[in-house]
């Protein structure tokens, strides 16, 4: 917490866990993509499901999409914006369940060059939000740090080959999870780091041979 | 280690055992923990003081709510207290100059907010109009000038920062005692700062803030940041401003400004659930608002 955590954010109304952290989650969805998103299927749960329309909850989801920060003056016009640029989009209410924040919305996201990603990620308050799930995969991502996203074959050595990698390039790991579907089945880890990591080290880490997909996804501001 | 909370009566000794001036000393620390200068605070503070300007002037364009629930009131406020002014036989303003426009100031931020204007969350969106309607009236009626406007944004963001350390500033932790409490909290002190008030009486003025204040529950209609909140923000001003005159004048409080913060929190903790901005209390459970609630999702969702 510091001074402008307090005056401030700068952001579009009304609301910070529904227009500004909306706005965050459409952004943090989209890196997780990879790219600009082609079509989205947006499924809307409880309180997100219930006021979207009053407080331009579409709108800033769709403006997060376009990659465009909480405070852009263009979040009001996003929907038609979005949609002129070519942009398909939907919006459905859905029941992720009882221990779902009330806040949470899923994206189905199919990108430009035909990526896509299954994200469900929650606003949490105060404009902070949490990515909760990524293509099935549990992962708590805040969009505070960069991070890395890889999914790979679940055998003994996949970890410390990619952090080796990482510290090779001075790449600093501020905390690090792992989840796998089964032994010897497809896992994931979800690597946060102190600053970006450039498409060289990416690729390199794209080519170890239990590496299935390396997505970096950026901090979103 | 858990760190320890903030103190506002630890800071204002800290800053006088290094016989540095307050803000000197707040500029030096936020400085520090931002890994920059003073000068970029000052001049990102700055940034803020704009953003706040121009909402207000698009609040007082008349603009309306996404729901069309509120909008226009700032706009109406102003040409009526002009009408006033201009009927000479006319009974003066009920508020005078300085508190008339800080609170048509903060409900044009306010309306510009529910209108999704460009705001600056201080320290919530849905407390954004009160510190542009404190500090944008003080720039016109008391010929503040920019540089000091901006000191007092630094002073308020400091007690923002002592209140979150302490409590808390969202309506769904603490009811709107936390939300436009610390909002109207946060001014009371920037205006005694600006008007040459020490540390102690800026401590003054955020305890007789809450004192005034403690107890505001979270009740939005419908869950919008609308009905009460935008007219909460114009009470909160005046709040401020009384609370600011008061210890101006040499009226201590009682209660120090860290005790007051700590009732807050302790009231804001035993807030039922459903006056916690849940709208399921207060007025968002009255006959006209169920009313109005049941017509509106009933349109939206059509």
């Amino acid at each position: 917490m510091n001074i402008f955590d307090i005056v401030g954010p700068v952001m579009i109304g009304p609301s910070s866990s529904h227009t500004a952290g909306a706005c965050r989650l459409g952004l943090l969805a989209a890196g997780i993509l990879g790219e600009r998103p082609r079509q989205a299927e947006i499924l809307l749960h409880g309180s997100f499901a219930r006021t979207y329309k009053g407080h331009g909850t579409d709108r800033a989801l769709v403006a997060g999409l376009m990659g465009w920060q909480p405070d852009d003056v263009r979040i009001p016009n996003a929907l038609k914006l979005a949609a002129e640029a070519g942009v398909k989009f939907t919006f459905h209410p859905v029941d992720l369940g009882s221990m779902a924040h009330p806040n949470s919305v899923l994206f189905r996201l199919t990108g430009k060059n035909g990526n896509a990603c299954e994200v469900i990620g929650a606003s949490v308050g105060g404009g902070q939000i949490m990515v909760t799930k990524v293509d099935g995969f549990p992962v708590e991502l805040t969009g505070v740090l960069p991070a890395l996203f890889v999914p790979h074959r679940d055998e003994p050595g996949v970890i410390a080959l990619v952090s080796t990698i990482l510290a090779k390039k001075r790449i600093n790991i501020a905390s690090m999870r792992v989840f796998r579907e089964g032994k010897g089945e497809t896992a994931a880890m979800v690597i946060e780091c102190d600053q970006a990591v450039p498409p060289a080290v990416i690729r390199h880490l794209e080519e170890l041979g239990p590496v299935k997909l390396v997505r970096f996804v950026d901090k979103v501001s | 280690m858990k760190q320890d909370k903030l103190s506002w009566a630890r800071l204002v000794s800290e800053s006088e055992a290094k016989q540095l001036p307050l803000l000197e000393y707040l500029l030096e620390r936020s400085a520090a923990q931002l890994e920059t200068d003073q000068a970029a605070i000052l001049a990102k503070m700055d940034a803020m003081l704009q953003v706040m300007e121009e909402a207000v002037a698009f609040g007082m364009t008349g603009v309306t709510s996404n729901s069309g629930l509120t909008g226009g009131s700032a706009k109406k406020l102003k040409e009526y207290m002009e009408t006033i002014q201009a009927d000479g036989n006319s009974r003066p303003a009920l508020l005078g100059p300085v508190a008339g426009s800080a609170v048509t100031y903060a409900l044009a931020a306010a309306e510009a907010n529910a209108a999704m204007g460009r705001i600056v969350a201080a320290p919530t969106a849905g407390a954004s109009g009160i510190l542009p309607g404190v500090l944008m009236s003080l720039k016109e009626h008391c010929g503040v000038s920019r540089e000091k406007l901006v000191e007092g944004l630094v002073i308020a963001g400091v007690i923002g920062e002592v209140i979150a350390s302490r409590a808390s500033i969202a309506g769904a932790t603490g009811g709107c005692q936390a939300e436009c409490g610390s909002g109207a909290a946060m001014a009371a002190g920037a205006v005694v700062y600006i008007f040459g008030g020490n540390g102690k009486q800026i401590g003054d003025a955020v305890s007789i803030v809450f004192k005034n204040m403690l107890g505001l529950v979270c009740d939005p209609v419908a869950g919008l940041v609308e009905v009460p909140c935008i007219k909460r923000n114009a009470g909160s001003v005046v709040q401020c401003l009384l609370a600011a005159e008061l210890a101006l004048a040499g009226v201590d409080s009682f209660i120090p400004a860290d005790e007051a913060i700590d009732a807050m929190a302790k009231v804001g903790r035993a807030l039922p659930y459903g006056l916690r901005e849940t709208a399921e209390g207060g007025l968002a459970v009255t006959p006209t608002a169920k009313a109005w609630t049941e017509e509106y999702f009933k349109k939206i969702h059509s």
